[in-house]
């Protein structure tokens, strides 16, 4: 596509990067992958105004070229392989003019690429109020590029920002800053003669971390390190004298450019903000209300959109089966796919509310402030600060979580956050919470406001947290290593949140849950149905004849012999024999045979277990009765004894089962793509799933 | 003097660092030679700290902080 304009969005993390990709592109973004890492790539659509559609490609933020982490290698692979997709026709750099100086080192770096570059100059309104008054023409003069002052959240400078894009210059414009070449002489020349590198930065960062760097082949990669060897190249050295030359460049640039008129004595909205949201006790305290909040909410908020959604159902099977002709097919799509969706789709508005939180609280720089406060206590159990996001993000997921934290430089550090993040309680735990919560404990009010449901909800949350902080310290004394780890992170100042970011967030994690969680549990539902609704040749048919008998048509009424027929064939379906197989192991913790088929189900993923309980009830009750999976579950008898199945201590010991157990494949998957070995998930399987068996063992015979 | 042992609303000049490595890192973050720190706070727990340096607040761990050293 000749016409087709590619913009890579360079920047700072906090430099307002994203906001301004949001801005552009709307709701023609696309979150995929990088190619070849699993690193997110947002990318989107921008029309310009000479009619020209630019693809805008939002590269990881990022301090320097010398990258901390694995998400920031992602920015010197798309800028200095040519060949790379993702490689940009014009480089839109994201400065935050509220801290110049700090912004323009990555310029620097990003110009000496020789890419054409364009700086958008953001927050300006934040850095007016500060004080700083910025001569932008005379700044775009001694730097050679076009500046944009903008305010990408108050959508000030976005046309002229796009007017900028469409008259960018196809050739780098850019002054350069320092004497690359003088770096390293011999060694630049020599990557630049043998790989055929044509600009010394690019051959400069060659050599510093062609390691890292997806497209070398082999012999470039040997061939560099002969050259570093030859010229006994030392890369720490060399970054240091490169980095206080920029600098050096940068503060003559901004000598006579950049005027600050603030009184240095006044302090500021953020610093009287942090007064007390880090203060020594206050800290802690609101830490705390704010997550009692968050899970009060996420009940009290969800209950009027959530029975909305189950009377839907409600309707939409009822109506189904007036409409549909009875058989097989109807069966399968009311009692299958229909009713394996509907105890899912039911906690849409709970994963919203979740996700609308946490984006609030990155988005105001809050989060960075609780990874400031928790850094001690973390570290005490072998975690650092920087896992308390990665954590926090596994109350909604353990995948993107473990992605996530990639941020953490220190691989001890990085190993044991990942294997402890899949016991904090995640978005799918909160389907089947809900449910056996509402199940057994009274929805009452504790002093009039405090919500019983909320109290238990919170403690199986805060047992999440105790239990990952207990293993996260036992790892900590058997993983060794001798890499020493950092914590040097920028406190950004307080903001409003975005409530369009957050209104994206939301879309964007219900969209996920919905078609992820969807598709498997459709496929779940589906073969499900078909093993509960078949057995082994011959047995259903002696079902229907021995109910057919004399002895029962007499005894007992018509709706109560189907009710029988069909309990009996459950049981004696493919699934029914496969829960009886293990029920003899989960028996000591109060499971039976039923709930062994949504244990088998669930290792697919946790929120199985409710569409799971839903078809099995389905499939058993008789097509009159239509009330919700709760209403069935509560109604379920043991046949034997006659007792209620779910009794407290069976579902406060499902309940913790489920707290320890590893039920997702996705987090198997994502932990081997990010440890690059079976080892890793292995062993977090292996010692979480003895776990869940050990505290369900103990909650079920406490509490019989 | 280090920069660790300084006290929340102290303030000075950055001379020299002690660790290569940290420095770089240091440095990138807008941690220079010449440049003037302010010590805001200390984290709840006493470690890590939080400093001003050109114009934004940056938090560090008092082991990184040893190894700035002012004038």
């Amino acid at each position: 596509m000749g016409q087709e304009l590619k913009v890579a969005l360079v920047g700072n993390p906090n430099s307002g990067k994203s906001t301004l990709f949001n801005v552009l592109t709307g709701l023609s973004q696309k979150i995929g992958n990088f190619p070849g890492v699993t690193v997110e790539k947002k990318e989107g659509f921008s029309k310009l105004p000479d009619g020209r559609t630019a693809r805008i490609i939002d590269l990881p933020g990022t301090y320097s070229f010398y990258p901390k982490s694995r998400d920031e290698r992602i920015v010197m692979d798309a800028l200095a392989d040519k060949n790379s997709p993702v490689h940009p026709d014009l480089i839109v750099f994201v400065a935050d003019a509220s801290n110049l100086k700090r912004n323009l080192l990555l310029f620097s770096q990003v110009a000496d690429l020789r890419i054409p570059i364009v700086i958008a100059l953001n927050m300006m309104d934040l850095s007016m109020q500060a004080g700083i008054e910025i001569a932008v023409d005379d700044l775009a003069l001694k730097l050679g590029v076009q500046i944009v002052p903008i305010s990408a959240r108050k959508l000030e400078g976005i046309e002229g920002l796009k007017l900028a894009i469409s008259q960018s210059s196809s050739i780098p414009t850019q002054f350069p800053s320092i004497d690359v070449p003088a770096l390293a002489p011999d060694l630049i020349h020599a990557i630049r003669r043998d790989l055929n590198i044509k600009y010394p930065y690019v051959a400069l960062q060659l050599a510093h971390q062609h390691e890292q760097l997806s497209f070398l082949s082999d012999e470039e990669n040997i061939r560099i390190e002969e050259i570093k060897n030859e010229f006994s190249f030392h890369s720490q050295k060399s970054q240091a004298t490169e980095t206080i030359g920029r600098y050096s460049f940068i503060n003559d640039v901004l000598f006579d450019t950049v005027k600050l008129n603030s009184d240095p004595g006044k302090e500021t909205m953020s610093n009287r903000i942090d007064n007390i949201l880090t203060h020594r006790l206050f800290g802690f305290v609101i830490f705390f209300l704010i997550l009692f909040l968050i899970f009060q909410s996420i009940f009290a908020w969800s209950e009027y959109p959530m029975s909305l959604i189950e009377n839907l159902f409600i309707w939409v099977t009822n109506l189904s089966h007036q409409v549909l002709p009875q058989g097989v097919f109807s069966d399968l799509l009311i009692d299958g796919v229909l009713a394996g969706l509907s105890g899912v789709l039911i906690f849409i508005p709970q994963i919203a509310i979740l996700f609308a939180f946490i984006s609030i609280l990155e988005d105001t720089g809050y989060m960075s402030r609780v990874t400031f406060m928790m850094d001690k206590i973390m570290r005490k159990v072998g975690l650092s600060g920087k896992s308390v996001v990665p954590m926090i993000g596994g109350f909604a997921c353990a995948v993107p979580s473990i992605m996530s934290t990639r941020n953490i430089e220190n691989w001890k550090d990085r190993m044991i956050t990942i294997m402890v993040t899949p016991l904090i309680a995640c978005s799918a735990r909160l389907p089947v919470y809900t449910l056996l919560i509402s199940m057994v404990v009274p929805d009452q009010k504790v002093w009039g406001f405090i919500n019983m449901q909320g109290i238990a909800l919170m403690a199986l949350y805060l047992l999440s947290i105790v239990s990952a902080i207990i293993v996260a310290w036992a790892m900590k004394l058997i993983i060794r290593s001798r890499e020493r780890g950092y914590f040097i992170m920028e406190l950004p100042v307080y903001r409003m949140p975005r409530w369009n970011n957050v209104l994206l967030t939301m879309y964007r994690s219900v969209k996920a849950f919905v078609f992820e969680a969807g598709k498997i549990i459709i496929a779940v539902s589906i073969i499900l149905w078909v093993l509960s609704s078949y057995g082994p040749s011959g047995k259903f048919n002696d079902i229907d004849q021995k109910y057919r008998s004399e002895a029962y048509v007499e005894k007992y009424p018509k709706h109560e012999i189907d009710r029988l027929v069909s309990s009996e064939k459950l049981e004696n379906s493919y699934a029914g024999i496969l829960g009886k197989s293990i029920e003899p192991v989960i028996r000591p913790l109060g499971f039976d045979w039923k709930i062994g088929i949504a244990l088998i189900t669930s290792f697919a993923a946790r929120e199985v277990f409710v569409g799971t309980m839903a078809t099995i009830y389905s499939v058993e009750a008789d097509n009159s009765n239509l009330a919700s999976v709760r209403d069935k579950m509560m109604a379920a008898r043991n046949s034997e004894t006659g007792l209620p199945v779910f009794t407290v201590a069976v579902a406060f010991s499902l309940m913790v089962f489920y707290a320890f157990a590893m039920q997702c494949i996705s987090t198997v998957a994502i932990v081997y793509r990010e440890t690059k070995s079976w080892k890793w998930p292995a062993i977090q399987f292996a010692y979480m799933t003895s776990l869940a068996y050990i505290a369900s063992l103990i909650v079920y015979q406490l509490l019989k | 003097m280090k920069l660790s042992q300084f006290q929340p609303g102290q303030s000075g000049i950055i001379k020299e660092f002690t660790d290569l490595e940290m420095s770089i890192k240091l440095m990138e973050m807008g941690c220079l030679p010449g440049e003037s720190i302010v010590v805001e706070r200390i984290a709840p727990l006493g470690d890590p700290i939080a400093i001003t340096v050109s114009g934004y607040q940056l938090s560090l761990r008092k082991r990184e902080a040893s190894t700035i050293i002012m004038q």
